[in-house]
């Protein structure tokens, strides 16, 4: 019996989601009264830094073929090694990757799953977890009742903590089957934060008028070291380009600190952001939606506010 | 060309959402149900043009009671050559893959088509474990799909960016924004559709590993602190010492 935590990596470099998934499979080792092992696929740097936040164990299938996803060999792998250290919850971040195992993992392994949670199960004779449905509108409380889970766990909803020492990670023997998909071609967004990790983003709709006046979004985001994202009329008229539209539709994310600037706060884009920890929202007209959703809210022309906003973030930063 | 297209229901977006007396069970009352946008928009409409274009069937399965076949309605008048439900009430993503991969197996498909996710319980779940039900590849949050013969060449949504892979028929794919433009059906569509059959069939046995047990609102969120626009610095200083994000 052990918690088994795939911690993803990109390009050799483990993720900071990994390490709050690690933190998350620590923490419910503990509930569960065993230890949490990690196990990375592909070539990455440090795998033994995992232990600090919580891993007993780190496993790596260093195999080169590993260094591109394929789900169908991923899952196949990570299966393997569940198998071979006994695994009774197998936890993955929720993210594309991710998201992309989960379900397959527990056909595979004929487990129970629960996609998103972002709560520790229950250790009082059920597993229950939960997770957010309905967009966000309602919180359900799963129950899986096989005797292996699969876990997906909710970007953000665990910071990763420093509970233990690095370890030296160890090679796991695995068969790598052979892979049906080829992977042509990687275009990542470079030079800004990738949205759906970003801890801080700034956020801007159709108020702005139009994409010639996105600078001071622009340079917003660059005093704060946040990702940029807009509404999704804004990313349909070519102001933005698609990766930035947030919402039902587009990309949900859950950041520290939001800022809606003139977006009206259609239920539609609150799906994608409401989980957000603190929202901002900058509105000139009072009844807009969104200042039901924000926790901070400033009413006034976003022409005003925002270079106003941009001057006190700079004397924040150079204060502190 | 061989084509299933996977279609769920799911409830109107603007949606109020109730539960029952003790939270056990979601309210249907009053909710205006559609097809899920993922499975109508994308999915559904990029077979369509793959079979318009090579020629083949479009074939839609639902996992559920007869009320879905309102549904399953709206997709073969969008275009669909025919459409099977399986009659229940499904509790589980892995009851309902299951129900897929063992239509599938048996009609020999070329590609499955999934949503990205339903918007209700954003599972993200259903195509990939149709897929390793059928032993074959699952492409998830495709945006860009063109086929050459049995190879499909797929853009894909990662974190981040794009990814483009290749792959051969038969596999399995889920559906994002930007692989097809929504139709809307037209009067031809709804009449065919009238005569097209819905082949029912019942489930073939399956234990349920994991299910939702109870429904509980968000804690309410307190009250928006309104922020005087000529004073930003207290805006900053919130942020910093009241709420800690900065
Ligand atoms: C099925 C479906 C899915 C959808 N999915 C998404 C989605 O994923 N994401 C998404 O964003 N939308 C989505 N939408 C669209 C959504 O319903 C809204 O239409 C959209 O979010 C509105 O964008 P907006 O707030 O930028 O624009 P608007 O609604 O036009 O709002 C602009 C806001 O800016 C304010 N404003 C204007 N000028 C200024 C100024 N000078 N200073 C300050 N404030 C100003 C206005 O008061 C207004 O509130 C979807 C719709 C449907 C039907
Ligand atoms: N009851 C169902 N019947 C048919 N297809 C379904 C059903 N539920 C989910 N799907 C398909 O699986 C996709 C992903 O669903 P989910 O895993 O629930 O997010 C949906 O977009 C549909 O294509």
């Amino acid at each position: 019996m052990s918690v088994l935590v795939f911690a993803e990596s990109t390009g050799g470099a483990l993720k900071k989601a990994a390490f709050e998934a690690v933190t998350y499979g620590y923490k419910t080792a503990q509930v569960l009264g065993t230890d949490c092992v990690a196990l990375t696929l592909g070539e990455v740097e440090n795998p033994g830094q995992l232990g600090t936040y919580g891993a007993s164990k780190v496993l790596t299938a260093s195999d080169l073929t590993l260094n591109d996803f394929d789900g169908q060999v991923y899952t196949d792998v990570i299966g393997q090694v569940a198998e071979q250290i006994g695994a009774t919850v197998v936890i993955l971040m929720h993210s594309s990757t991710g998201k992309s195992l989960v379900g397959r993992l527990s056909a595979r392994l004929n487990a129970g799953s629960a996609p998103g949670v972002n709560t520790l199960p229950t250790n009082d004779g059920a597993f229950r977890v939960k997770k957010n449905v309905f967009s966000g509108k309602a919180i359900a409380q799963v129950e899986i009742s096989s005797p292996v889970k699969v876990l997906s766990v909710m970007g953000n909803s665990f910071q990763p903590e420093t509970v233990g020492a690095e370890v030296s990670a160890e090679g796991v023997s695995v068969n790598v089957p052979a892979r049906k998909v080829t992977v042509k071609e990687v275009n990542r967004v470079k030079g800004t934060v990738p949205l759906p990790e970003a801890e801080l983003v700034v956020s801007a709709g159709r108020g702005m008028k139009g994409p010639e006046n996105w600078a001071i979004i622009e340079e917003m985001a660059e005093i704060l070291g946040a990702a940029t994202a807009c509404s999704r009329p804004v990313a349909d008229t070519h102001w933005r380009p698609h990766h930035e539209h947030v919402g039902q539709t587009g990309v949900a994310i859950r950041p520290n600190l939001y800022f809606a600037i003139g977006i009206s706060g259609a239920i539609q884009h609150l799906a994608g952001v409401n989980n957000s920890k603190v929202i901002v929202v900058i509105n000139k007209d009072p009844e807009a939606p969104f200042f039901k959703a924000a926790d901070y809210g400033i009413c006034a022309d976003l022409f005003d506010v925002v270079p106003k906003l941009n001057q006190a973030l700079k004397d924040f930063y150079s204060n502190n | 060309m061989k084509l299933l297209v996977c279609v769920s229901k799911t409830p109107d977006t603007t949606a109020k959402i109730s539960f029952n007396a003790d939270h056990s069970e979601f309210n249907e009352e009053g909710i205006q149900f559609i097809m899920n946008p993922y499975d109508e928009w994308y999915a559904l409409v990029r077979a369509i043009e793959l079979k318009e274009a090579a020629g083949g069937t479009v074939t839609l399965i639902n996992i559920g009671p007869a009320s879905n076949d309102q549904i399953i309605r709206k997709g073969l008048a969008i275009g669909a050559d025919d459409a099977v439900r399986i009659d229940c009430q499904p509790k589980s993503s892995l009851f309902v893959a299951k129900q897929i991969a063992e239509f599938a197996k048996e009609g020999g498909y070329d590609m499955v088509f999934c949503g990205k996710e339903t918007i209700d319980y954003n599972g993200s779940e259903v195509g990939g474990m149709v897929a390793e039900y059928l032993g074959q590849p699952f492409i998830s949050y495709a945006t860009e799909m063109t086929l050459d013969g049995t190879t499909a060449t797929i853009k894909r949504d990662i974190e981040g960016g794009k990814e483009t892979i290749e792959v051969a028929t038969p596999f399995v794919l889920s559906a994002a924004k930007g692989l097809a433009e929504q139709r809307i059906p037209n009067m031809r569509g709804i009449m065919q559709a009238r005569r097209k059959q819905i082949d029912v069939r019942q489930p073939v046995a399956f234990d349920d590993l994991s299910t939702v047990v109870s429904y509980e609102m968000p804690p309410a969120k307190a009250e928006c602190k309104m922020i005087d626009p000529d004073n930003m610095t207290e805006l900053v200083r919130l942020l910093h010492e009241e709420a800690k994000v900065i």
